[in-house]
């Protein structure tokens, strides 16, 4: 799993609130989460497909909501790379089928830059240097590669 | 041997488990709220699952915007009442029951020594009965759904450890704020925390869960408490089923160690936007606020309203002061004790129980620019409506700063 793309960058502790408010969480519609994906912290969050966020530490903090991971997916965004991610919002990445990789590159990227992320090496690359990042165990590389725990599921994994 | 979330999660899989290791549990009690059950059925429905392992074993709370405030909400919730039907699912608390987290531990589902998931970030909260109690998405509720079954890594633990009497004008709440003022809030991401200590040793059940709530502010996946006679005596009668308490080996490996002396505690609070940034009350009193708001599953308790009635009985606000009990048998009580009564002459307003304005959908909702003192547990950027501060203090501080309109310290009043 590859990805390079323009980045959206962020700092520390982006919660859950921020990148989805409470009063949009009573939908079954995915395409209303993504319309107000990140709107708490940047009202000018417009990406296109195959766009990449980057972040600080802790991203993801907060509640369960896995409207959460939906919306940056629906909303066009391809893979976050974080310093570290909040535990419940890295199992509901993977879930719904967000790539998601841990390195520490936020300090270094500007919006509008371009990052490249391998998951399967667990490195990103910036400004033509290359960062370590972690790597998936093999089960949940699984789940992502089949597109979340649904399709996985349903392929009778 | 090893740490209590180690040996739980080793017997809930069958084999032994360290830090560290990946493991597939048997979940004993699973939840998910009117808020995450929409997805978590939609998700179990995608999965062509058909019957839930066991409907027993499911516990399905309506609390985080009961009474519906809209018409697509009642559809949702229809939705959501006709599949619990279906399955039948019958731990399904509607509309006025109360918070999930407290009706879990009101009606004798968080046992010691059990596993316990929640779609829902404070599900952590059941630690304060000894159970891993972990908080998880709706499509990981749906395979828990499906298999009665999920995988965990199990985590390290860090061992906080809290001695001392609590000075007059302080509760658990300046605790836990306290505790996350140190270890920050990454600061336990992907760990557990167990709580130990003379403090704690005194704390009834109440105040147990607002610490093991608040685990979560600083990422943890489980705070725990291990059990003792207060767990035992609260337990007496109210327990759903036979359980077996699970104590830390005297080898257990724990990462970190945390030492509070709180004897000499001031009242804490947690200043917008992060719930790390605490400071002790001197520091902020006097800051305006047009909103007080006591409740939700951090400090909707009995034992809190009570602090608040303490404080505010014979007095009268001067903002607007939102009283949310956390369950139907809470409010009761506060109605049969007279401490409704206390509140309401006050001024105060009683609102069903459930989350309230806590996450913003609903009740109480701030405009921009407005700030709120609240016993809740997060002040996340617009958390309860857009550009509004949120400040999270204990149920005396909450009251204290109801009756002056500005953050005020309760030991004033006491």
């Amino acid at each position: 799993m590859n990805f390079k793309g323009r980045v959206w960058v962020y700092g520390d502790n982006v919660d859950t609130d921020v990148i989805i408010p409470g009063k949009y969480l009573r939908s079954a519609d995915f395409r209303v989460f993504a319309e107000h994906a990140m709107e708490g912290i940047d009202p000018q969050f417009r990406p296109e497909k195959g766009d990449i966020i980057v972040a600080g530490k802790n991203f993801g903090c907060g509640s369960s909501r896995e409207q959460a991971p939906l919306a940056i997916k629906y909303a066009g965004i391809d893979c976050i790379i974080a310093k570290s991610f909040s535990r419940i919002f890295f199992r509901n990445a993977i879930n719904v089928g967000l790539p998601i990789i841990e390195a520490n590159v936020h300090d270094i990227l500007h919006r509008g830059d371009v990052v490249e992320a391998d998951l399967e090496g667990g490195f990103v690359v910036a400004h033509g240097e290359k960062y370590p990042g972690t790597k998936l165990p093999g089960f949940l590389k699984e789940i992502l590669d089949a597109g979340g725990l649904v399709a996985y599921r349903r392929d009778g994994k | 041997m090893g740490t209590i979330s180690e040996l739980i999660l080793g017997r809930a899989s069958g084999k032994p488990a360290a830090a560290g290791d990946f493991v597939i549990a048997k979940v004993d009690f699973a939840m998910s709220h009117d808020g995450t059950s929409v997805l978590a059925v939609k998700a179990f429905k995608e999965m062509r699952s058909e019957k839930v392992w066991d409907p027993s074993r499911i516990i399905i709370p309506f609390d985080h915007l009961a009474p519906a405030n809209n018409e697509n909400t009642a559809l949702l919730q229809r939705e959501i009442r006709q599949w619990a039907a279906e399955q039948g699912i019958s731990h399904l608390y509607d509309v006025g029951e109360g918070v999930c987290h407290q009706l879990l531990s009101e009606k004798g589902f968080a046992m010691p020594g059990k596993v316990i998931v929640g779609a829902d970030s404070h599900s952590c909260t059941y630690g304060a009965f000894g159970a891993f109690a972990t908080g998880v998405g709706a499509t990981d509720m749906a395979e828990i759904f499906t298999s009665g079954r999920l995988w965990f890594r199990v985590p390290e633990t860090i061992r906080v450890t809290v001695d001392g009497d609590l000075p007059i004008g302080t509760a658990s709440k300046d605790v836990i704020l306290r505790v996350a003022k140190e270890l920050r809030s990454d600061g336990a991401t992907y760990k557990a925390i167990e709580f130990y200590g003379t403090t704690i040793g005194q704390m009834p059940v109440a105040g147990r869960m607002t610490l093991c709530n608040m685990v979560i502010e600083m990422g943890g996946k489980a705070g725990i408490v291990p059990p003792d006679r207060t767990t035992l005596e609260y337990l007496e009668g109210r327990a759903v089923e036979a359980f077996e308490p699970v104590y830390a080996g005297r080898d257990a490996v724990y990462c970190d160690e945390l030492h509070l002396d709180v004897s000499g505690l001031q009242p804490q609070v947690a200043c917008p936007p992060d719930v790390d940034n605490v400071v002790g009350v001197e520091e902020v009193e006097g800051t305006p606020v047009d909103q007080v708001l006591i409740g939700s599953c951090t400090n909707g308790r009995y034992e809190d309203l009570a602090a608040a009635a303490g404080i505010l009985k014979g007095r009268t606000v001067k903002c607007r002061t939102l009283i949310v009990p956390a369950s139907r048998n809470i409010m009761i009580r506060a109605i049969e004790t007279g401490i409704a009564t206390d509140l309401l002459k006050a001024g105060a307003t009683i609102c069903n129980p459930g989350c309230g304005p806590c996450l913003g959908g609903h009740l109480g909702v701030m405009a921009e620019g407005e700030a709120c003192m609240a016993t809740t547990n997060r002040n996340f950027k617009g958390r309860m409506g857009k550009g509004a501060d949120v400040y999270l203090g204990s149920p005396l501080t909450a009251a204290a700063t109801a009756i002056n309109g500005r953050i005020a310290d309760p030991r004033r009043y006491l």
